[in-house]
């Protein structure tokens, strides 16, 4: 089933205890930037795979084992995510 | 593991139905008792886990309904195969409990300073955080045009009509439907298509902001419109809802 | 923090599951065919279509698809357990035992990595794939493979967890050594028996 990343801002916020969906994602192979909001996301299988919705290649991974997130973000090459305010 | 479970209890709050509310046939809403609720903005969702008495527990994410302020409400659409919007829009009541996450989304989410004009375009049940994206700015006294497309299958299956219809003047509202229309229906039929969308889309030239959201193919499909009409791909905002 | 009750919430009742008995550790049993999957459904047309053995970066064999459909196949009744925790019981498949290809390429490899349209992977050993535990499917419940089910064909090997059957399957490559596949290396266990409830790496 194919979502977006608003679909696991519940994950990701348990993940990273901030918002990712307005978080900007580099995608490590084609170089687009677009928010983790406007990602692929194919959950509901083994793990959840995020997917640069220009190029299709896989950015994230999440992989649920034995109470531990596991998250393999290597298809990003880099994120920008908004910093608290002073 | 103490700091897990603070952890724990920052991210999962415990919620009570206040009030259950039938739209349709098939959709009610639930307003949250939520005493720690950090408040939301319009746009944003929540995610609710149900705990069985065996342990056995299941998630879903919600749009929240309700406008930045007002107290938490979600609209839930029953699937008939489902598992837990059964349970939400027939067996839940008030001084039931399940727990909530949120509020989630900074990025799918509207208020005024971000202007427009705006189009909000729902495929049936992903007009729920655009009807929060409406009330937050009518209560807001925000001037911002905003116009509404609803693609429903039909009128007795669209939510909040009473109140959406009482935009006439400030906003624009209109429904397109899909499956079957009164007789008389002067409105859309259909699918929502570029002729209809040439009536009711701002020119590009205006740099409208639009929002869309509903099932997965509904939303690629007007995302494509939208951008065949010159919207520049960072003014569509899109949220796909899917069956769990 | 330990999560209230929700009143009268329950899992959903699955008529299968009085068939417990049959069932691995872990496992409901369901009625219905869930669509998992790791990325958008490919769409290779059938004249593009082709299944190849490969081996050290050269391809040692490859079918097209009437070639593919020129091999023999049977009809088999199986049960599929996916690792997500459903199972069904008595699924009918057609497709051409994976000994019928892999035979006619002459090898000493241990292990294959099966590959897909999309860039899926996963590996098994050769054992696992001949000896009638494996078959390339093209036909569900009698009808063709759909492309959300992974057609036009896919891996079947029922024995072992169903990320295993890898969909929209376009070949083997043969390795001497087990090299891990998408799931696998994303934290799920290398071999995958349901039996012994071997989901993740290291069970």
């Amino acid at each position: 089933m194919a979502l977006d990343g608003n679909a696991i801002g519940g994950l990701l916020l348990e993940i990273f205890a901030v918002d990712m969906t307005s978080a900007e994602a580099t995608c490590a192979a084609c170089g687009a930037v677009r928010s983790v909001a406007e990602t692929m996301v194919y959950f509901r299988g083994p793990g959840t795979v995020v997917r640069c919705r220009s190029c299709t290649s896989v950015l994230m991974v999440i992989s649920r084992v034995r109470g531990l997130n596991c998250v393999d973000l290597s298809g990003i090459e880099a994120l920008r995510v908004r910093a608290a305010s002073a | 593991m103490a700091g897990t479970a603070v952890r724990g209890r920052l991210i999962w709050q415990v919620a009570t139905v206040a009030t259950v509310t039938d739209e349709t046939d098939a959709v009610r809403t639930i307003a949250l008792d939520l005493p720690d609720w950090p408040g939301h903005h319009a746009g944003q969702h929540l995610d609710v886990r149900l705990t069985a008495e065996d342990g056995y527990s299941a998630e879903r994410s919600y749009s929240i309904a309700s406008a930045d302020g007002e107290p938490v409400a979600i609209t839930v659409e029953r699937l008939d195969d489902g598992e837990v919007s059964p349970y939400l829009t027939q067996e839940l009541r008030p001084g039931d409990q399940m727990e909530v996450r949120g509020p989630i989304g900074n990025w799918f989410t509207w208020g005024p300073h971000d202007g427009g004009p705006l189009l909000l375009i729902a495929g049936g049940s992903g007009v729920v955080p655009l009807r929060a994206i409406l009330r937050h700015r009518q209560r807001s006294g925000s001037s911002v045009p905003a116009r509404l497309l609803y693609s429903s299958r039909s009128l007795e299956e669209v939510i909040y009509r009473g109140e959406l219809d009482q935009y006439r003047g400030s906003a624009e509202v209109r429904y397109t439907l899909t499956r079957r229309q009164p007789p008389g229906w002067g409105g859309f039929a259909g699918r929502v298509d570029g002729a209809m969308l040439a009536r009711i889309a701002w020119p590009a030239s205006q740099r409208p902001l639009a929002f869309i959201c509903g099932p997965t193919p509904f939303v690629e499909a007007v995302a494509e419109l939208l951008v065949a009409r010159h919207y520049p791909e960072s003014r569509v905002k899109t949220e796909r809802f899917g069956g769990a | 923090m330990t999560s209230p009750v929700s009143r009268g919430f329950h899992r959903l009742s699955r008529p299968g599951d009085a068939q417990a008995g049959k069932l691995p550790p872990g496992q409901h049993a369901t009625t219905d065919f869930p669509v998992l999957s790791a990325g958008p459904t490919p769409h290779t047309p059938l004249q593009e279509w082709s299944f190849s053995i490969r081996r050290g970066g050269k391809t040692l064999r490859a079918w097209t698809w009437p070639e593919f459909m020129d091999l023999p196949a049977e009809t088999v009744t199986v049960d599929i357990h996916c690792v997500t925790r459903w199972s069904k019981l008595g699924t009918v498949w057609r497709g051409v035992p994976v000994p019928a290809l892999l035979d006619q390429v002459a090898h000493d490899a241990q292990y294959v990595l099966a590959f897909s349209d999309g860039g899926y992977t996963t590996n098994l050993p050769v054992k696992d794939v001949t000896g009638g535990q494996a078959w390339l499917a093209f036909d569900y419940d009698g009808q063709p493979l759909p492309p959300e089910h992974g057609g036009p064909a896919r891996l079947l090997v029922p024995h072992l967890y169903f990320w295993k059957s890898a969909k929209w399957v376009r070949g083997m490559e043969l390795l001497d050594h087990d090299q891990p596949g998408f799931w696998e290396n994303y934290g799920y266990n290398n071999y995958g028996d349901p039996w012994r409830e071997q989901r993740y790496a290291g069970d």
